[in-house]
Protein backbone atom coordinates (compact mmCIF):
# COMPACT_ATOMS: atom_id res chain seq x y z
CA UNK A 1 0.00 0.00 0.00
CA UNK A 2 1.49 3.62 -0.94
CA UNK A 3 1.09 5.60 1.93
CA UNK A 4 -0.30 8.96 -0.10
CA UNK A 5 -3.71 9.73 1.15
CA UNK A 6 -3.88 12.73 -0.99
CA UNK A 7 -4.48 12.32 -4.61
CA UNK A 8 -3.95 16.05 -6.12
CA UNK A 9 -3.13 19.26 -4.78
CA UNK A 10 -5.33 22.03 -6.48
CA UNK A 11 -4.21 25.22 -4.79
CA UNK A 12 -1.58 26.30 -2.87
CA UNK A 13 -0.41 28.90 -1.55
CA UNK A 14 3.08 29.34 0.79
CA UNK A 15 2.53 30.46 3.91
CA UNK A 16 -0.84 30.85 3.42
CA UNK A 17 -3.76 27.46 2.80
CA UNK A 18 -3.54 24.03 0.66
CA UNK A 19 -6.75 22.63 -1.31
CA UNK A 20 -7.09 19.03 -2.82
CA UNK A 21 -8.89 16.14 -3.12
CA UNK A 22 -8.55 12.57 -1.91
CA UNK A 23 -11.24 10.09 -3.83
CA UNK A 24 -12.17 7.62 -1.81
CA UNK A 25 -12.36 4.33 -3.71
CA UNK A 26 -13.03 0.86 -2.70
CA UNK A 27 -10.07 -0.51 -4.72
CA UNK A 28 -7.97 1.00 -1.15
CA UNK A 29 -7.12 -2.28 1.21
CA UNK A 30 -8.20 0.41 4.03
CA UNK A 31 -11.21 0.47 2.70
CA UNK A 32 -13.26 -2.43 3.38
CA UNK A 33 -10.87 -4.12 6.28
CA UNK A 34 -12.06 -0.96 8.81
CA UNK A 35 -15.61 -1.92 9.45
CA UNK A 36 -16.20 -4.92 7.58
CA UNK A 37 -19.26 -4.72 5.70
CA UNK A 38 -19.69 -0.74 5.84
CA UNK A 39 -16.50 0.29 3.44
CA UNK A 40 -15.55 3.91 4.72
CA UNK A 41 -12.18 5.41 4.72
CA UNK A 42 -10.71 5.19 8.56
CA UNK A 43 -10.98 8.09 9.97
CA UNK A 44 -7.52 7.89 11.34
CA UNK A 45 -6.33 7.92 7.57
CA UNK A 46 -8.18 11.31 6.97
CA UNK A 47 -6.43 12.94 9.66
CA UNK A 48 -3.41 11.34 8.12
CA UNK A 49 -4.26 12.86 4.83
CA UNK A 50 -5.01 16.26 6.37
CA UNK A 51 -0.93 15.79 8.26
CA UNK A 52 0.79 15.07 4.64
CA UNK A 53 -1.48 18.33 3.03
CA UNK A 54 -0.04 20.31 6.59
CA UNK A 55 3.06 19.28 6.45
CA UNK A 56 3.79 19.90 2.81
CA UNK A 57 2.29 23.29 3.58
CA UNK A 58 4.79 23.93 6.95
CA UNK A 59 7.48 22.56 5.24
CA UNK A 60 7.54 24.90 2.33
CA UNK A 61 6.82 27.57 4.35
CA UNK A 62 10.33 26.84 5.76
CA UNK A 63 11.95 26.22 2.43
CA UNK A 64 12.10 22.17 3.17
CA UNK A 65 14.33 22.78 5.73
CA UNK A 66 13.25 21.38 8.99
CA UNK A 67 12.11 18.19 10.29
CA UNK A 68 8.53 18.71 10.46
CA UNK A 69 6.53 15.81 12.13
CA UNK A 70 3.22 15.33 13.54
CA UNK A 71 3.06 16.15 17.12
CA UNK A 72 -0.63 16.47 18.49
CA UNK A 73 -3.70 16.23 16.98
CA UNK A 74 -5.69 19.15 18.97
CA UNK A 75 -9.33 18.63 17.72
CA UNK A 76 -10.73 15.73 15.17
CA UNK A 77 -14.80 15.85 14.55
CA UNK A 78 -15.91 13.75 12.24
CA UNK A 79 -19.55 14.32 11.12
CA UNK A 80 -20.14 11.73 8.62
CA UNK A 81 -18.02 8.89 7.18
CA UNK A 82 -16.08 8.78 4.09
CA UNK A 83 -17.71 5.98 1.67
CA UNK A 84 -16.42 4.65 -1.26
CA UNK A 85 -17.20 6.48 -4.51
CA UNK A 86 -16.77 9.83 -2.17
CA UNK A 87 -14.56 12.80 -2.96
CA UNK A 88 -12.91 14.36 -0.01
CA UNK A 89 -12.66 18.21 -0.74
CA UNK A 90 -9.54 19.09 1.83
CA UNK A 91 -8.69 22.75 2.86
CA UNK A 92 -5.52 23.13 5.19
CA UNK A 93 -5.08 26.81 6.49
CA UNK A 94 -1.93 27.65 8.25
CA UNK A 95 -2.90 29.23 11.35
CA UNK A 96 0.20 29.94 13.43
CA UNK A 97 3.79 29.41 13.56
CA UNK A 98 6.98 29.51 16.02
CA UNK A 99 10.54 28.57 15.61
CA UNK A 100 10.14 25.08 17.19
CA UNK A 101 6.06 24.27 15.73
CA UNK A 102 3.47 25.19 13.57
CA UNK A 103 -0.31 24.61 13.52
CA UNK A 104 -2.92 24.08 10.97
CA UNK A 105 -6.75 24.03 10.74
CA UNK A 106 -8.48 21.51 8.18
CA UNK A 107 -11.86 21.18 6.68
CA UNK A 108 -13.02 17.78 4.87
CA UNK A 109 -16.10 18.21 2.51
CA UNK A 110 -18.32 15.87 0.90
CA UNK A 111 -19.96 18.25 -1.67
CA UNK A 112 -21.39 20.78 0.16
CA UNK A 113 -21.45 18.91 3.18
CA UNK A 114 -19.00 19.37 6.09
CA UNK A 115 -17.35 15.97 6.70
CA UNK A 116 -14.46 16.51 8.96
CA UNK A 117 -12.62 19.12 10.93
CA UNK A 118 -9.37 18.66 12.21
CA UNK A 119 -6.60 20.72 13.71
CA UNK A 120 -3.50 19.68 14.07
CA UNK A 121 0.16 20.82 15.83
CA UNK A 122 3.44 19.79 14.00
CA UNK A 123 6.66 20.50 15.93
CA UNK A 124 10.44 20.62 14.67
CA UNK A 125 12.84 17.96 15.18
CA UNK A 126 16.09 19.42 16.26
CA UNK A 127 19.32 18.43 14.12
CA UNK A 128 20.29 15.05 15.57
CA UNK A 129 17.02 14.13 17.58
CA UNK A 130 15.48 11.04 16.36
CA UNK A 131 17.42 11.49 12.68
CA UNK A 132 20.37 12.81 11.74
CA UNK A 133 19.51 13.44 8.24
CA UNK A 134 16.44 14.16 5.76
CA UNK A 135 13.07 12.27 6.52
CA UNK A 136 13.11 11.68 3.05
CA UNK A 137 15.75 9.68 0.56
CA UNK A 138 17.03 12.31 -2.17
CA UNK A 139 13.62 13.44 -4.57
CA UNK A 140 11.10 11.00 -2.88
CA UNK A 141 9.20 14.11 -1.55
CA UNK A 142 9.73 15.99 -4.68
CA UNK A 143 8.18 13.00 -6.82
CA UNK A 144 5.92 12.80 -4.50
CA UNK A 145 4.56 16.12 -5.05
CA UNK A 146 4.67 16.27 -8.86
CA UNK A 147 2.70 13.26 -8.88
CA UNK A 148 0.06 15.06 -6.88
CA UNK A 149 0.13 18.44 -8.91
CA UNK A 150 2.28 20.18 -5.94
CA UNK A 151 4.22 22.32 -8.59
CA UNK A 152 1.40 22.86 -11.19
CA UNK A 153 -0.47 24.89 -8.44
CA UNK A 154 1.71 26.18 -5.89
CA UNK A 155 2.71 29.91 -5.58
CA UNK A 156 4.32 32.09 -3.40
CA UNK A 157 2.49 34.94 -1.71
CA UNK A 158 2.99 36.88 -5.08
CA UNK A 159 1.42 34.48 -6.71
CA UNK A 160 4.48 33.34 -8.69
CA UNK A 161 5.33 29.60 -9.13
CA UNK A 162 7.15 28.50 -5.90
CA UNK A 163 10.90 27.09 -6.84
CA UNK A 164 11.66 23.53 -8.25
CA UNK A 165 13.17 22.82 -4.51
CA UNK A 166 16.67 20.64 -4.93
CA UNK A 167 16.54 19.88 -0.92
CA UNK A 168 13.82 17.53 -1.44
CA UNK B 1 -6.53 48.60 29.73
CA UNK B 2 -5.51 45.24 30.78
CA UNK B 3 -7.29 42.47 32.18
CA UNK B 4 -8.81 41.25 35.22
CA UNK B 5 -7.06 38.42 37.30
CA UNK B 6 -10.26 36.44 36.57
CA UNK B 7 -10.39 37.08 33.20
CA UNK B 8 -6.91 36.04 32.59
CA UNK B 9 -7.51 33.23 34.93
CA UNK B 10 -10.52 31.96 32.36
CA UNK B 11 -8.42 32.25 29.34
CA UNK B 12 -5.90 30.01 30.53
CA UNK B 13 -7.86 27.61 31.96
CA UNK B 14 -9.54 27.51 28.44
CA UNK B 15 -6.17 26.51 27.40
CA UNK B 16 -4.99 24.65 29.82
CA UNK B 17 -8.39 22.49 29.35
CA UNK B 18 -8.10 22.32 25.66
CA UNK B 19 -4.20 21.65 25.36
CA UNK B 20 -4.32 19.18 27.81
CA UNK B 21 -7.85 17.38 27.90
CA UNK B 22 -8.42 17.91 31.36
CA UNK B 23 -11.59 19.15 33.07
CA UNK B 24 -12.13 23.01 34.30
CA UNK B 25 -12.22 22.00 38.06
CA UNK B 26 -8.71 20.06 37.93
CA UNK B 27 -7.07 23.59 36.72
CA UNK B 28 -6.77 25.56 39.91
CA UNK B 29 -4.27 28.54 40.41
CA UNK B 30 -2.20 25.52 42.73
CA UNK B 31 -2.02 23.32 40.19
CA UNK B 32 1.45 22.15 38.54
CA UNK B 33 1.21 22.14 34.84
CA UNK B 34 3.17 18.85 34.80
CA UNK B 35 2.27 17.04 37.95
CA UNK B 36 -1.25 17.40 38.41
CA UNK B 37 -1.91 17.99 34.81
CA UNK B 38 0.13 15.87 33.32
CA UNK B 39 1.54 18.12 30.30
CA UNK B 40 4.28 16.61 28.52
CA UNK B 41 6.88 18.81 26.78
CA UNK B 42 5.21 18.80 23.47
CA UNK B 43 2.10 20.10 25.13
CA UNK B 44 4.24 23.12 26.09
CA UNK B 45 4.13 23.80 22.62
CA UNK B 46 0.19 23.71 22.31
CA UNK B 47 0.10 25.84 25.05
CA UNK B 48 1.96 28.54 23.75
CA UNK B 49 0.24 28.52 20.77
CA UNK B 50 -3.21 29.30 22.61
CA UNK B 51 -1.70 31.43 24.95
CA UNK B 52 -0.60 33.55 22.17
CA UNK B 53 -3.80 33.52 20.23
CA UNK B 54 -5.55 34.12 23.32
CA UNK B 55 -3.71 36.87 24.43
CA UNK B 56 -2.66 38.24 21.29
CA UNK B 57 0.69 38.17 22.81
CA UNK B 58 4.30 36.55 21.74
CA UNK B 59 5.85 33.90 23.28
CA UNK B 60 9.51 33.45 22.89
CA UNK B 61 10.39 30.11 23.91
CA UNK B 62 12.91 31.23 26.48
CA UNK B 63 10.55 32.87 28.56
CA UNK B 64 8.69 29.85 29.26
CA UNK B 65 11.28 27.19 28.85
CA UNK B 66 14.95 28.39 30.05
CA UNK B 67 16.62 25.42 29.03
CA UNK B 68 19.76 27.78 27.82
CA UNK B 69 20.06 28.16 31.70
CA UNK B 70 19.78 25.16 32.86
CA UNK B 71 22.33 23.77 30.55
CA UNK B 72 24.99 26.32 30.83
CA UNK B 73 28.09 25.29 33.23
CA UNK B 74 28.70 28.57 34.76
CA UNK B 75 24.74 27.92 35.88
CA UNK B 76 24.08 24.04 36.68
CA UNK B 77 27.21 22.09 38.61
CA UNK B 78 26.51 18.23 39.59
CA UNK B 79 22.87 18.66 38.46
CA UNK B 80 21.79 21.51 41.21
CA UNK B 81 21.15 25.03 39.82
CA UNK B 82 24.28 27.63 41.69
CA UNK B 83 23.23 30.46 43.28
CA UNK B 84 23.69 32.72 39.73
CA UNK B 85 21.70 30.29 38.23
CA UNK B 86 19.05 30.75 40.64
CA UNK B 87 19.72 34.50 40.54
CA UNK B 88 19.31 34.63 36.43
CA UNK B 89 16.37 32.03 36.72
CA UNK B 90 14.39 34.84 38.62
CA UNK B 91 15.73 37.35 36.46
CA UNK B 92 14.00 35.53 33.90
CA UNK B 93 10.97 34.88 35.23
CA UNK B 94 9.97 36.84 37.97
CA UNK B 95 6.39 35.90 37.83
CA UNK B 96 7.38 32.00 38.93
CA UNK B 97 7.42 31.21 42.35
CA UNK B 98 10.64 29.29 43.20
CA UNK B 99 10.68 29.78 46.88
CA UNK B 100 10.11 25.52 47.22
CA UNK B 101 12.32 24.66 43.93
CA UNK B 102 15.06 27.22 45.54
CA UNK B 103 15.46 24.89 48.91
CA UNK B 104 16.95 21.77 46.47
CA UNK B 105 16.94 23.25 43.17
CA UNK B 106 17.66 20.12 41.13
CA UNK B 107 17.75 20.39 37.15
CA UNK B 108 15.52 17.46 36.79
CA UNK B 109 12.40 18.95 39.28
CA UNK B 110 12.45 22.35 37.62
CA UNK B 111 10.02 20.91 35.02
CA UNK B 112 6.96 20.19 37.32
CA UNK B 113 8.11 23.55 38.68
CA UNK B 114 5.54 25.92 37.10
CA UNK B 115 2.02 26.20 38.30
CA UNK B 116 -1.24 27.64 36.42
CA UNK B 117 -1.33 30.56 38.62
CA UNK B 118 2.68 31.18 37.53
CA UNK B 119 1.30 30.42 34.31
CA UNK B 120 -1.73 33.57 34.76
CA UNK B 121 0.86 35.63 36.03
CA UNK B 122 3.04 35.38 33.24
CA UNK B 123 0.14 35.81 31.02
CA UNK B 124 -0.25 39.30 33.19
CA UNK B 125 3.10 40.51 32.60
CA UNK B 126 2.83 40.60 29.03
CA UNK B 127 -0.93 42.14 29.02
CA UNK B 128 -0.76 44.23 32.00
CA UNK B 129 -3.30 42.76 34.95
CA UNK B 130 -5.98 45.17 36.52
CA UNK B 131 -5.13 43.61 39.89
Amino acid sequence: MRWFWIDRFTEFVSGSHARGYKNVTLAEEALDEYCPGFPMLPPTLIIEGMAQMGGILVSEHFQFDKHVVLAKVGKAKFHKPARNGDQLSLAVDLDAVQDTGATVTCLSHTGDELQAEIDLMFAFLEDGRFTDGPLFNPGMLRDMLRMMNFFHVAVDPDGNPVQEYTNI
Amino acid sequence: MGLSQDEIFEKVQEALVEALGVDDDEVNREATLVGDLGAESIDFLDIVFKLEKSFDINIERTELAPEDILTNGDYVKDGVVTAEGMAELKRRMPWANMSEFEQNPRVQDFGNLLTVGDLCSYVGSKVGSDA
